[in-house]
């Protein structure tokens, strides 16, 4: 009885555990958009200083990131048409962001068409962590 | 015959029972609180705008609304196939017993162009001044919450509206 109870005490420590090893972070991502870059160019390294003229430009359409995020990531950013308040997306100031895979790229695949007409590369998605990792500076 | 069946039809009835009582409630009053309590459907349809009543829209709005996510008002809000099959199944289940089907026999997709929205919403009725709607503190019909505060909890009774005076911030 006793030993029955102790293994489900186990059991359960062990579910909780692994709950916060699955718990993905802001430096997974990079890792992983980084890996996926380099299956294309192998010399590739992100670059927050790309991922911050990234964010910024327009690519040639309407918007940019920016428009509804501000050049900011540490502060709250407006949605361009209902204007709705958006989260800061910097990490380091709200630690919501980059956590969960799901969210991440339903996000980036979302936003790239609106503000590219195109899906993002592993590459500017890693160059856009990256920048986002180091605000606020 | 399919295990999951007896299981996935018992919570479909309870959805229905739970739903279609606050539906009926709603179309007696659309003034008091409307049902938007489903978790999946407030986080997921509730980031770009508060989440609206199902019961605005007919069901036929609600599934042109969900098979056309990749052009949504000129917005990519795709959703990953599960996700959408259940957001679909809780709109349609609350949605309005009006047909929201547009003079063009197209499901209207804009809340704010159906008659019932344009009839609540007339200039002069209930103190909605010209112009508000587009005015700063506005901005958009689709920002319920500048006038029914607590639009985001599906409160859309009449104590809870303030109109910004003028348009402006208040």
């Amino acid at each position: 009885m006793r030993n029955h109870s102790l293994q489900m005490l186990l059991g359960a420590a062990a579910l909780i555990a692994s709950g916060f090893a699955s718990a993905e972070t802001p430096a997974d991502f990079l890792a992983r958009y980084e890996t996926e870059a380099r299956q294309s160019s192998p010399s590739f390294s992100a670059s927050a200083e790309r991922g911050e003229k990234f964010f910024t430009n327009t690519h040639g359409g309407e918007w940019s990131c920016s428009t509804c995020h501000t050049k900011n990531p540490t502060v709250r950013g407006k949605h361009a048409s209902t204007g709705k308040a958006i989260e800061p997306m910097a990490p380091g100031a709200n630690p919501e962001r980059f956590a969960s895979t799901r969210s991440v790229e339903k996000w980036f695949g979302r936003n790239c068409k609106d503000v590219l007409g195109r899906t993002c590369t592993p590459g500017e998605k890693a160059d856009v962590v990256a920048w986002l990792m180091i605000s606020p500076r | 015959m399919n295990a999951r069946l007896p299981a996935r039809a018992l919570r479909t009835l309870a959805l229905a029972l739970a739903t279609g009582a606050a539906a009926t409630a709603m179309a007696d009053d659309e003034n008091k609180r409307m049902n938007i309590d489903h978790p999946v459907y407030r986080s997921e349809c509730g980031s770009c705008h508060i989440a609206f009543p199902p019961a605005l829209l007919g069901a036929n709005s609600w599934r042109a609304m969900m098979a056309g996510l990749d052009k949504h008002f000129g917005s990519d809000a795709s959703l990953d196939a599960e996700t959408a099959a259940t957001i679909t199944k809780f709109l349609v289940a609350n949605a309005g017993r009006r047909d929201t089907t547009g003079s063009d026999g197209n499901p209207q997709l804009r809340i704010s162009d159906t008659p019932w929205f344009r009839k609540e919403h007339r200039d002069g009725h209930d103190g909605i001044t010209p112009g508000v709607f587009r005015s700063e503190a506005v901005k958009s019909a689709a920002n319920c919450a500048a006038c029914h505060r607590d639009a985001g909890q599906g409160d859309y009774s009449e104590r809870n509206i303030r109109i910004p005076k003028n348009g402006a911030r208040s």
